[in-house]
């Protein structure tokens, strides 16, 4: 994730040299025991969660005991933030703070530079005290203007004695936020203890989601900024986005909106995806999820990001639309619809704006072949704005009785059997029932392969190399659903989601 | 016959036919793909790079190991400065890439690729201001000017985007990339014609940004109204309601703001749509824009409508019709 915990935070500030608290993080309230026990002194406890006012909303506690820290652990691990339980609590020996600093580094997109903000007259509820902060340029190195940090803490009740190493630690701040890429690095508060330290007591990081890749050692396993933990759908669709570069998917579950029929959204580019999420909300329908496939997705991106949607209960339809006039060609998105719909035996009314580049194909491929779904399946054109298809949507929902339905995938019995011809393919494999295969359907198969099969032994076989062919998915997938328009069901392309199936 | 105004010497903003054009990464996937819309549309693309490739070609353009050599070429075979370079190269790759051909002396560059990380795009910014140069993106669909060149992706097909926008005196800057193209289309439809389109980027470090193309078009003959496809999150649509009541931009703004059902802290694809610390929020913009006497509708589908008023109030040809020697708005849609 790219947003880190507050003990991952101060990990990475203690590798910089910067003091940061003693203490450990702990899962359960024996572990917590043993922590504040090897402390020997009164703890601090903090819930490990994204959130502000942790205080206020009770995930802090103080304890003079290790007996103490475990009950108060073992209270603090039943807690939830919004839907999502706490796991795991920060035990720290307690400061003796006097004085307190708001340090926070973020991008100022105006100025596309570093800006430190400031705030020498202590960090708790510094909101509300935005004029006491000042702002700080930052070099593109991480470097800032020293002389400007010690003239602000002159001005402050801070013993001269620690200008020096606060001016450093917030040196040290900074450049840490260069070195791993942050976003945003703010540590609330910089303290001074009676005792003359200098020391980092809480901080947020954030780290870009672009640069994660060159950070290995943060151990950020989801580049995604969510306002919460990874949902395991979530989980699911980042490995996919990771598998398969061609394209973008993006996957994101929202809160629930309670009372309003909720339905599975599918945009396509970011801007065309709010718009049309606008329209299907003023609509009255509840959004389970965000998801965007854009920048020309393969077939099998659009498919899995389909059957993703789909796998979230409750939903009572599927409205996809993005811009309305897409450069790219809109019909491997159709492709990539149809075969999720049909796997799945769409039982819930489904809506695609597909404008764009080649739309009058696409909307017939998708309508055509998902034309005996127990389920409606319509697809709009460029010239359809996103109200009026959330208009036909509502339509079709309240003709469907605004129900949400269990569906199962199917696969057609020739998949896996001794009988079939099989090849892989990368992320799956490609399943031929040669014994449906008549001199007919067999040249059928191969007109619509791309060049991909051949005849022998009056049956369609790979024509082209095992590595020719991997990365061939899209247009397999053509394949597949031209067959099936034309009557004859007798190529499958099994693509499985790893963690999707286990999880219905 | 026509009727005046007349431009002899029209701009457009950017790119058109004259301006000379390289493509960096012109060899893989999408740069030749990329190339061939641009080349097919009108863009005068003299050359590409791809380290290691030098010596081959793409569609008859001469490919370079580097810049520099791409810019010889064109200086000494064929008379012309580089003008544009447009990258085409893996993320990871690009903040190489634009500096290379910023340090070439390239002035204007024009970054297609996501996910540039975001320091990158900081040094990329940096090093083009120490140099001169400005670039638009990263993360954008291109900038077209109908009837004379695309840079980009802008339509997929050269057919597509002939169909699609006309030619006129709208600016459209739009944060979406798709939305670009909605905008131009549905405005095409309308009857509206277009001077250039601008996607800016849809990330939260660019090169050029909304403020910064609306000065542009400020200063473009051609250009007599501006439309702005607006999102959520970052400070874009504050800061040109700003130029407006300062009066360094005033020519009419019509604008919408996506992402109005969009909850803060949602981040929606782009990394520029995030809503932090309740900045960059859907109503502060609309409110800015408003107040500052710009137009914003609250559905996307009165956008056409509601320039089409804006036109017809300032008494600003719907379309023009370009010619070789300018442009020249057609009497029937005065």
């Amino acid at each position: 994730m790219a947003r880190l915990h507050e003990y991952q935070g101060k990990r990475l500030l203690r590798e910089a040299a910067l003091n940061v608290p003693r203490g450990a993080v702990a899962s359960s309230a024996d572990e917590a025991r043993v922590i504040a026990r090897d402390l020997a002194c009164p703890v601090v406890i903090k819930i490990q969660a994204w959130t502000t006012g942790r205080k206020a909303m009770g995930g802090v506690a103080f304890a003079s005991t290790p007996g103490e820290a475990a009950s108060a652990a073992a209270r603090l691990l039943t807690m939830k933030v919004g839907a999502f339980p706490v796991e795991q609590v920060l035990v720290e020996e307690q400061l003796p703070i006097e004085h307190e600093v708001f340090v926070s580094l973020s991008i100022d997109d105006a100025a596309r530079r570093p800006v430190l903000l400031l705030g020498v007259a202590g960090g708790t509820g510094i909101e509300q005290r935005a004029e006491q902060v000042v702002r700080l340029p930052v070099g593109i190195d991480g470097t800032l203007d020293r002389a400007a940090v010690l003239s602000r803490l002159a001005a402050s009740r801070i013993p001269s004695t620690l200008h020096a190493t606060l001016a450093d630690a917030v040196a040290k701040i900074a450049l840490l936020a260069r070195r791993i890429e942050a976003r945003s690095l703010e540590v609330n508060p910089l303290v001074t203890t009676r005792d003359g330290r200098v020391m980092a007591a809480d901080c947020r990081m954030t780290i870009d989601d672009y640069a994660v890749f060159r950070h290995a050692d943060l151990g950020i396993d989801i580049a995604r900024e969510l306002d919460h933990p990874p949902t395991p759908l979530e989980r699911i669709a980042y490995a996919i986005e990771q598998a398969d570069h061609r394209g973008t998917f993006y996957f994101a579950q929202l809160p629930v909106e309670a009372g309003k029929p909720l339905i599975g959204f599918h945009g396509a580019g970011g801007g065309g995806s709010m718009m049309s999420m606008d329209a299907i909300t003023a609509a009255g329908f509840a959004i389970a999820n965000f998801t965007d496939t854009s920048g020309n997705p393969s077939v099998a991106k659009v498919y899995r990001a389909a059957r993703i949607i789909l796998a979230q209960p409750g939903i009572v339809g599927y409205f996809g639309s993005g811009s309305g006039v897409a450069s790219q060609e809109q019909f491997h998105s159709a492709y990539g619809l149809a075969k999720a719909f049909i796997e799945m035996n769409l039982a819930i009314p489904a809506v695609i704006r597909l404008g764009g580049n080649s739309e009058d194909r696409a909307v017939e491929i998708l309508e055509d072949a998902c034309r005996n779904l127990p389920a409606p399946v319509r697809g709009f054109k460029k010239d359809d704005t996103p109200a009026a298809c959330a208009a036909v949507f509502s339509e079709l929902v309240a003709k469907c009785g605004a129900r949400a339905a269990t569906m199962q995938r199917r696969v057609p019995e020739y998949v896996g059997t001794p009988a079939s011809y099989s090849f892989p393919i990368t992320g799956g494999r490609v399943w031929i029932d040669h014994s449906a295969c008549d001199a007919a359907t067999t040249q059928l198969v191969i007109q619509h392969s791309a060049g991909l099969l051949g005849e022998q032994g009056g049956r369609p076989v790979l024509a082209v190399s095992e590595e020719e062919v991997a990365g061939k998915d899209s247009e397999l997938i053509a394949c597949e659903i031209e067959c099936r328009r034309a009557g004859a069901p007798v190529l499958f392309v099994n693509l499985p989601i790893p963690g999707l199936d286990e999880l219905q | 016959m026509f009727s005046v105004p007349l431009w002899f010497d029209f701009m457009a903003i950017i790119i058109d036919e004259k301006k000379s054009v390289i493509v960096q990464g012109i060899t893989g996937r999408e740069g030749r793909a990329r190339t061939k819309l641009m080349k097919e549309f009108g863009t005068n693309v003299v050359a590409g790079c791809t380290p290691g490739k030098g010596g081959d070609s793409v569609l008859e353009i001469p490919v370079y190991d580097t810049v520099l050599e791409a810019c010889n070429y064109a200086e000494s075979y064929m008379g012309e400065a580089i003008d544009i370079s447009v990258i085409f190269v893996p993320a990871a790759l690009v903040k190489a890439a634009a500096i290379e051909a910023i340090e070439a002396g390239v002035k204007m560059l024009l970054l297609v690729p996501d996910r540039v990380p975001v320091w990158d795009a900081m040094e990329i910014y940096a090093a083009a201001q120490g140099n001169g140069a400005r670039f638009v993106g990263p993360n954008t669909l291109g900038v077209l000017s109908p009837g004379r060149a695309v840079i980009g992706m802008i339509g997929g097909r050269a057919q597509s985007a002939r169909e699609w926008f006309k030619v006129g005196h709208v600016g459209i800057i739009s944060r979406s990339g798709g939305m670009t193209s909605s905008c131009g289309y549905y405005l095409g439809r309308a009857g509206v014609g277009l001077s250039t389109l601008v996607h800016v980027g849809g990330d939260s470090i660019l090169g050029l940004r909304i403020p910064e193309v609306a000065l542009m078009f400020e200063d473009d003959p051609q250009t007599r109204a501006i439309v702005i496809f607006g999102e959520i999150g970052g400070s874009q649509e504050e800061q040109l309601a700003q130029l407006i009541v300062e009066r360094k931009v005033t020519k009419p703004v019509i604008a919408y703001i996506g992402g109005a059902a969009a909850k803060e802290g949602t981040r929606f694809s782009h990394a520029g749509a995030i809503i932090e610390g309740g900045k960059g929020t859907h109503a502060g913009k609309v409110k800015a824009l408003r107040e500052a006497g710009a137009t914003v509708v609250t559905a996307f589908g009165d956008l056409p409508a509601a320039t089409v008023e804006v036109l017809r109030t300032k008494d600003i040809p719907l379309a023009g019709r370009f010619t070789t020697e300018g442009t020249e708005d057609t009497e029937a849609q005065r």
